[in-house]
């Protein structure tokens, strides 16, 4: 699939889907989006890039293994969900919010990261399965 | 009390670290464990012996109200001193008779788990934990029958051990939950004081006939006997210590623990009388025909544990002090005649008693210990053999109507043991030594002096019963309800009918004994009777129950896939269809339904077209693509349906699946026809059933009104509680974070996993293994 | 359009089972991807389908003013969707390994090792 033309769009359209996917990310807990919509753009932008650019260019771009991420945001949601114990002494999962809200992302609190998480996880998960399958015999 | 019974389970477990270190001249050293539980446990004797019972209790499961309760009485101290004083003897045998086999410490590691479950057995208070040290012991005993694995005979001997006493077990478990419930307490020493009210209870004569069904596979008594000769396969240690002197005595031990509280009705009494005397009677004639020195012991023993049965039947004063009696009797000399069986089998390499003779002038210590155990066996004055004679006599004599017949088989079965033991204890050491043995030569110490030590005992306590009168045998009648008078324990009681019954059966015996050889003549015609012994009829229903589940697995675990969903489905379908039929009004109101728009329509027939395309196509790329299309349309639906954030994520996935499809897909096959037509048709007549039966079921509940209560929660604290708008994405980031935290996880397994199944490199060996595994 | 769907679940549970009792492996798989689909929609047909309203809060208030749609059996499908995904990788991957080691999709000849 060496396409000029698909390669060419490919470079243009992986940060504007990144983008994008981020603004899904960060919007969702007022609007549809979320974390696991975001997390699936991502990857699909990045499978998009490999299947036109070949997957070393992707993996160079990179720079770390897509498995990484599975840990980084398994641990990201991880510490989202006991920061309430540390912070404010409250149960495990409890949200717990900065007291002004920003433009776009609205209030950003623990459950905001909770999810930033599963971003990080589907985007390792769905990399590393797709990945794999491309560079196997 | 409760350190005494771990510390055998805690010499088990260290056997596995220090195991190897003791297959050398340590393993004496563990006899040490047992003498000093049988030190500890003599120490008790003069407080119990003041009538004094010691108890301890610790909380184990108190919601159910199981304590985990000891008691040490009369009773449970006989068979404590039996278990470690015996126990002491067999652990330093073991040392020599097992010096240097490979697997010394297991057998150890076996011998510690016995000890401690029997001591468990004896000690526990709570019918609960009494029933799990009796199926501990059963394991134990399987362990140890099979210890020489490598022989089918012990596998299939330990085997059968262990379902008869297993199944022994179940039904303990079964009658002491139901007398428990009857009872309302799992206290051996509290329903003592109930003993009416579980008579007249409308479940007695089941609890009865659980704990018999118990007490009689344990203690091998007819028709569950068979399976101790089997385990005579086990090495002789084992033989001495487990299945003469101790666990068989087991089922001995509970039916005189319960004697206080179910005994003396008219179907304890008459079971017990008729079941052991036909197992005295039975077991006794057998020794006639047997050759091999342990198969004649394992009969008698049966027979012996037929007489204690028989006795505890009787249930009089005086039947309960000479079952008391008789234990150790038998315990003392049985043992001895195990050991110096033991002996002259590994020294002489043989146990047939036709072969064997003159072995005194090699062997004399043991020819000592075995004369000395054939007098007491025989019940020749002064040995306590005697006194144990006598005081059967006695109480079969005092039997009310039945006296006659009662005594004439207590002397048929005595007379026939009297000839068993001076067969296995003065037949061997007799007569001319043989050529072949001229090079025997008398073992280690170790392994001489507890046959010895036995032997001595069982005339000491001849001589002077007083040793034992008030110390064990006193509390232990006591223990069994029995009250009334003091027990005196005499060799002499003057010239009455009881002294000339012994010696009826003393003569009679020895005529037997001169007139009478074993031959394997004899063993090989009985052997052709074999088809009508209940071990053959036993085996012969388990051999059919096998065929029976093989036929039963082969039909629904048959390895085709398919088979195992279809049958799953189709019982699926028979109960909901039977269900819906029954209960269905098919009523659908209309009028609530959403109206129907045409790029509704348009979606769900682009849809349908999608779903037959995939299951009907020919080619796989093309399946997979319409599989991709009928996702994308269902991504339409929840954009019609207000779902904006089920709509983004099917398509994503939708696409993520097609293009992970793709890319494997080419690596596999072509997409064959495989299956005829006819089983197409049987398959697509059942799917479409199951499809009509779920499309029922949802019509029927858009029927039923919907409760929202949860759904009202999330939307009206959405907001509130957790600051989002997305209540969607508020229910999983917020409310059930730690459902989607998991979830994740669980994804992150998946991937993990994709990624090592495809980096795996199978070796060449594997590889080999599976071209094999297709020729097959 | 209730009475469609409903149809149309039963068609994805029979088309579903059919592909499932078939003997190849790859259409084990495409059977179980269609029962999933037919099981994410009854979901959502059972949790009684809204059209237009969505389950998100109007901007300028803190509480539902209108009717909207049931977020609870979408919370559960998203979650589905999700997990089938992990589940029919890992299945595809299974699959091929499985073909690559055995040399055959035929699962008739693949139950060697059961018996």
């Amino acid at each position: 699939m060496k396409s000029i033309i698909l390669k060419t769009a490919s470079n243009y359209l992986l940060p504007l889907l990144l983008l994008f996917s981020l603004f899904i990310l960060l919007r969702g807990h007022y609007l549809p989006g979320g974390g696991f919509v975001g997390g699936l753009i991502a990857s699909i932008a990045f499978v998009l890039h490999a299947f036109a650019n070949g997957l070393q260019t992707t993996k160079h771009l990179l720079r770390i293994h897509p498995g990484f991420l599975m840990p980084i945001g398994l641990s990201v949601a991880f510490l989202a969900g006991i920061s309430p114990m540390f912070l404010s002494g409250l149960p495990f999962m409890t949200g717990i919010w900065f007291p002004e809200p920003i433009s776009v992302v609205g209030m950003i609190g623990s459950a905001l990261f909770f999810d930033i998480g599963v971003y990080l996880v589907v985007i390792g998960i769905s990399l590393t399965i797709i990945f794999t399958i491309t560079e196997s015999k | 009390m409760l350190i005494a019974i771990l510390s055998g389970f805690l010499f088990s477990f260290f056997m596995v670290f220090v195991g190897k270190y003791m297959k050398g001249k340590l393993a004496f050293l563990s006899a040490l464990i047992p003498l000093g539980l049988f030190i500890y446990f003599l120490q008790f004797a003069g407080r119990i012996s003041n009538g004094e019972i010691i108890s301890q209790t610790y909380a184990w499961v108190p919601s159910l109200g199981i304590d985990f309760g000891l008691t040490l009485d009369g009773l449970s101290l006989i068979f404590c001193l039996m278990i470690t004083g015996i126990g002491f003897l067999v652990f330093a045998y073991t040392a020599a008779y097992l010096k240097g086999h490979h697997y010394l410490d297991r057998f150890y590691g076996y011998l510690g788990i016995f000890m401690a479950a029997m001591l468990g057995v004896v000690l526990s208070d709570n019918v609960i934990s009494l029933f799990t040290f009796w199926e501990l012991t059963s394991i134990s005993s399987f362990f140890l029958i099979g210890f020489n694995n490598n022989e089918e005979a012990s596998r299939k001997s330990a085997v059968l051990a262990l379902a008869i006493t297993g199944m022994g077990g179940l039904l303990l478990f079964a009658g002491v939950v139901i007398l428990g419930n009857v009872v309302g307490t799992y206290s051996i020493s509290e329903m003592l004081s109930s003993k009416e009210f579980i008579a007249n209870s409308p479940q007695y004569t089941l609890i009865v006939a659980l704990i018999f069904g118990a007490a009689f596979t344990k203690s091998a008594q007819f028709p569950f006997h068979f399976w101790l000769p089997g385990a005579m396969k086990a090495p002789t240690p084992v033989s001495t210590y487990l299945h003469s002197a101790t666990m068989v005595k087991a089922g001995v031990y509970l039916l005189m623990r319960f004697t206080p509280i179910l005994g003396s009705t008219e179907f304890w009494n008459s079971t017990l009388i008729i079941v052991g005397s036909i197992t005295m009677l039975y077991a006794a004639i057998h020794t006639l025909f047997r050759t091999d020195l342990k198969g004649i012991l394992a009969y008698s023993t049966i027979s012996a544990l037929g007489i204690l049965v028989f006795l505890i039947g009787l249930g009089t004063e005086a039947a309960l002090l000479a079952a008391c009696v008789f234990i150790l009797v038998h315990a003392l000399y049985k043992a001895t005649l195990f050991l110096i069986t033991g002996i002259i089998d590994h020294e002489t390499g043989t146990r047939d008693v036709t072969v064997l003779s003159g072995l005194r002038k090699v062997l004399f210590p043991v020819a000592i210990a075995g004369f000395l155990a054939a007098i007491s066996n025989a019940g020749i004055p002064p040995s306590f053999g005697f006194l144990g004679k006598d005081l059967i006599y006695e109480a079969t004599l005092h039997f009310g109507n039945s006296a006659i017949l009662l005594t004439v088989l207590a002397i048929i079965t005595n007379i026939l043991l009297l000839y068993a033991g001076f067969l296995a204890g003065i037949k061997p050491f007799t007569g001319k030594l043989p050529h072949t043995f001229s090079k025997v030569h008398l073992p280690s110490f170790l392994m001489w002096t507890p046959p010895l030590i036995l032997a001595i005992l069982g005339i000491l306590i001849g001589v002077f019963p007083s040793i034992i009168q008030g110390s064990l045998i006193q509390p232990a009648v006591n223990a069994l309800g029995e009250t009334g008078s003091a027990v005196e324990l005499k060799l002499w009681h003057g010239f009455n009918t009881i002294l000339a019954l012994s010696a009826t059966t003393i003569g009679i015996g020895l005529l037997f004994y001169f007139f009478i050889k074993p031959s394997v003549k004899i063993e090989a015609a009985i052997k052709k009777l074999e088809y009508l012994s209940p071990k053959t009829m036993i085996e012969g229903f388990g051999i059919a129950f096998g065929h029976f589940s093989k036929i039963w697995t082969t039909f629904f675990q048959n390895g085709f896939l398919r088979h195992y969903v279809s049958t799953i489905i189709l019982f699926l379908v028979l109960v909901m269809g039977y269900t819906l039929i029954n209960n269905t009004n098919y009523v659908l109101n209309f009028s609530s339904l959403t109206q129907l728009t045409i790029y509704e329509v348009i979606t769900v027939i682009i849809m349908i077209g999608g779903i037959l395309y995939t299951v009907f196509s020919k080619s796989r790329l093309a399946a997979v693509a319409a599989m991709g299309v009928v996702g994308l349309t269902i991504s339409l639906i929840f954009v019609y349906y207000s779902a904006p954030d089920l709509a983004m994520t099917q398509f994503a996935i939708d696409t993520l699946t097609v293009i992970l499809f793709v890319l494997v897909l080419y690596r596999l096959p072509k997409y064959l026809k495989l299956s005829n037509y006819k089983s197409r048709i049987k398959d697509g007549i059942l799917s479409i059933t199951f499809g009509t039966l779920i499309t029922i079921l949802a019509l029927e509940v858009l029927n039923e009104p919907q409760n929202s209560e949860i759904s009202e929660f999330y939307a009206a604290n959405a907001y509130l509680l957790a600051k989002g708008k997305n209540v969607v994405n508020v229910i999983l980031v917020d409310f059930r974070g730690i459902d989607t935290f998991m979830e994740i996880t669980v994804l992150t397994i998946a991937a993990i996993g994709v990624f090592g199944l495809l980096k795996l490199r199978l070796t060449t060996k594997d590889r080999a293994i599976v071209k094999d595994k297709n020729k097959i | 359009m209730e009475l469609l769907l409903a149809i149309l679940i039963g068609l994805l549970y029979a088309a579903g089972l059919y592909m499932m009792l078939r003997r190849s492996l790859v259409k084990l798989i495409i059977g179980l991807i269609l029962l999933g689909n037919g099981a994410n929609l009854l979901i959502f047909l059972l949790g009684r389908i809204t059209k237009g309203l969505p389950p998100i809060i109007p901007e300028e208030s803190s509480v539902f003013t209108s009717a909207y749609a049931d977020p609870v059996p979408q919370a559960l499908i998203l979650t589905a969707i999700v997990i089938s995904f992990g589940l029919q990788s890992f299945a595809i991957i299974l699959v091929k390994r499985a073909y690559k080691v055995v040399k055959t999709d035929d699962l008739d000849q693949m139950n060697s090792t059961d018996r």
